[in-house]
């Protein structure tokens, strides 16, 4: 369902991201991790079509996004690092602008909206200026937008980012539900979330990856059967990258 | 389609806060005020409204014009829902017109607004009101080159106020470039072509003709190739910020 292709994005003459290669197949949830900066999100932004790789491609259900970019966009659903969102407007028109925007009319949108704001718990909010939220309710309602219209392919950036332990419990319980019909991508550096609610992870280290496998795979190679330690081993520090 | 979604949620954000209403009503007091003022209105007997009243919106518009613009892309580039708009199915061509034409409407209705004084003229003389609308339509023209012209200083920049201040200074160079008194001047110092081309820069060559109830076609291209051109731009640095 993704497939990346020697990804590779160069600012200037710092390389970001090296050319990456990974696949995720459908009712795979694929755990993200890597220290800051390694180039995470920078990968999300050039398979979600934000920004063009310098080399390499990223295939969306086997459309490509270098090439077909209007098409691919239509599969994906992606929550941004920050979760951006109109401030001045509604839960619900927020909602109802993106639904739109996807194409969605009349009952079909209505419809995407409500299970959305289902999905999500957002009910108590529907109708509150975004502006009013609260980070959990920020962070959800963006999550929200990118469920609309049921995409077949999720990407997540730090999904569970500034959320209270309850929180990211709810995220992650979700992130395991809606895996089991789509592929998922999401980034993370908080570590036990790979074991909550991953069937595989990789580790990117100043964009290259630097391990992958499922979870119980993982932890036999850290050897000490601690997920920090193979992280703290295969990982430098941000001193160190910049020495 | 989409730049029809986008066109509505633009305009429903400008009447959901306070600034067109603010822009609205200042442009109302101004416009009315100048005309009954300097413009001598009462005193001067002219039923044409060319030089009591049109003559002062270009005036009003390159302080005013950046204000309704300045949002556009700068406050996109701060929250970071440009990288929504950038992931949804929509190319960069249709979030520039549904902005451009939303922030268009709002000087149209600050315009249409301004009709009591044609009920004015009409009650007290008897004007030639095929000119008055030309002078309408120069109007709005120049407001609208304005406006892409703000349009194109925002997409440089996440900062409103640097937005603002850049923008009034080009369109107030191109209100000043063109007018008699400033070409005079320049005049003196300056060779004749190197005047020319000056004026050839500011919108009154094009605005005045208008303003005297000629719908020169030039004027009109000139308009619409100047606003195209800001557009285009608009577009480019859009997609060289993202690379
Ligand atoms: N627009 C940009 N211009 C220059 N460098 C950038 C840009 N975006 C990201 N980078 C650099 O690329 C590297 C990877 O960043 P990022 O993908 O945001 O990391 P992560 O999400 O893993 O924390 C960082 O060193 C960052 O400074
Ligand atoms: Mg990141």
């Amino acid at each position: 369902m993704i497939e990346v292709e020697t990804l590779t994005k160069q600012f200037g003459s710092k390389i970001a991201v090296n050319n990456l290669s990974f696949t995720v197949k459908k009712g795979e949830v694929l755990g993200f991790l890597g220290p800051n900066g390694a180039g995470k999100s920078t990968t999300m932004r050039m398979i979600t079509g934000f920004i063009p790789p310098t080399s390499g491609d990223a295939k969306l259900c086997g459309i490509s996004m270098v090439d077909r970019p209007a098409e691919a966009k239509t599969k994906i659903g992606y929550l941004p690092e920050s979760a951006p969102l109109y401030n001045e407007m509604t839960v619900t028109g927020f909602l109802k602008f993106c639904a739109s925007i996807r194409g969605l009319t009349g009952t079909a949108k209505n419809d995407a909206v409500e299970r959305a704001i289902e999905t999500c718990f957002l009910n108590s909010v529907a109708l509150q200026s975004i502006d009013t939220l609260s980070k959990g309710y920020r962070h959800r309602t963006c999550l929200a937008q990118a469920l609309l219209h049921d995409p077949e392919v999720l990407i997540l950036d730090e999904p569970t980012d500034g959320l209270d332990p309850n929180q990211k419990f709810e995220v992650r319980q979700l992130i395991k539900r809606l895996g089991q019909t789509k592929a998922i991508l999401f980034s993370t550096h908080i570590l036990e979330e790979v074991e909550a609610s991953c069937t595989r992870a990789v580790i990117v280290d100043r964009g290259v990856i630097v391990a992958d496998g499922t979870p119980s795979e993982l932890l036999a190679q850290s050897g000490t059967g601690s997920l920090t330690d193979l992280f703290r081993a295969v990982t430098s520090s941000d001193t160190e990258a910049a020495a | 389609m989409s730049s029809c979604t986008i066109y509505k949620r633009e305009l429903s954000s400008y009447f959901s806060q306070p600034t067109a209403y603010a822009i609205i009503v200042i442009f109302l007091s101004l416009s009315m005020g100048l005309a009954f003022s300097f413009g001598k209105f009462m005193s001067i007997g002219d039923a044409s409204l060319e030089w009591t009243f049109f003559f002062w919106q270009p005036w009003i518009y390159m302080l005013l014009a950046p204000a309704v613009g300045m949002k556009l892309w700068a406050d996109e580039q701060r929250t970071g829902t440009i990288e929504l708009l950038g992931t949804f199915p929509v190319s960069t061509w249709s979030c520039i017109l549904g902005k451009f034409f939303a922030a268009a409407t709002v000087w149209l209705v600050a315009l249409l607004l301004t009709f009591p004084i044609v009920i004015t003229v009409n009650y007290l003389g008897n004007p030639d009101n095929g000119a008055i609308l030309a002078g309408y339509i120069g109007s709005f023209l120049v407001c609208c080159t304005f406006l892409a012209i703000t349009m194109l200083v925002s997409a440089c920049t996440r900062d409103q106020v640097v937005c603002l201040i850049v923008s009034v200074a080009i369109c107030v160079t191109m209100v000043l470039c063109g007018y008699d008194d400033f070409t005079r001047e320049l005049g003196k110092a300056a060779s004749p072509g190197a005047v020319e081309a000056v004026v050839s820069m500011g919108v009154w060559d094009h605005f005045s003709s208008l303003n005297q109830g000629l719908l020169r076609l030039q004027d009109l291209v000139w308009f619409a190739s100047f606003i195209f051109v800001c557009l285009l731009g608009t577009s480019a640095i859009l997609s060289s910020k993202r690379a």
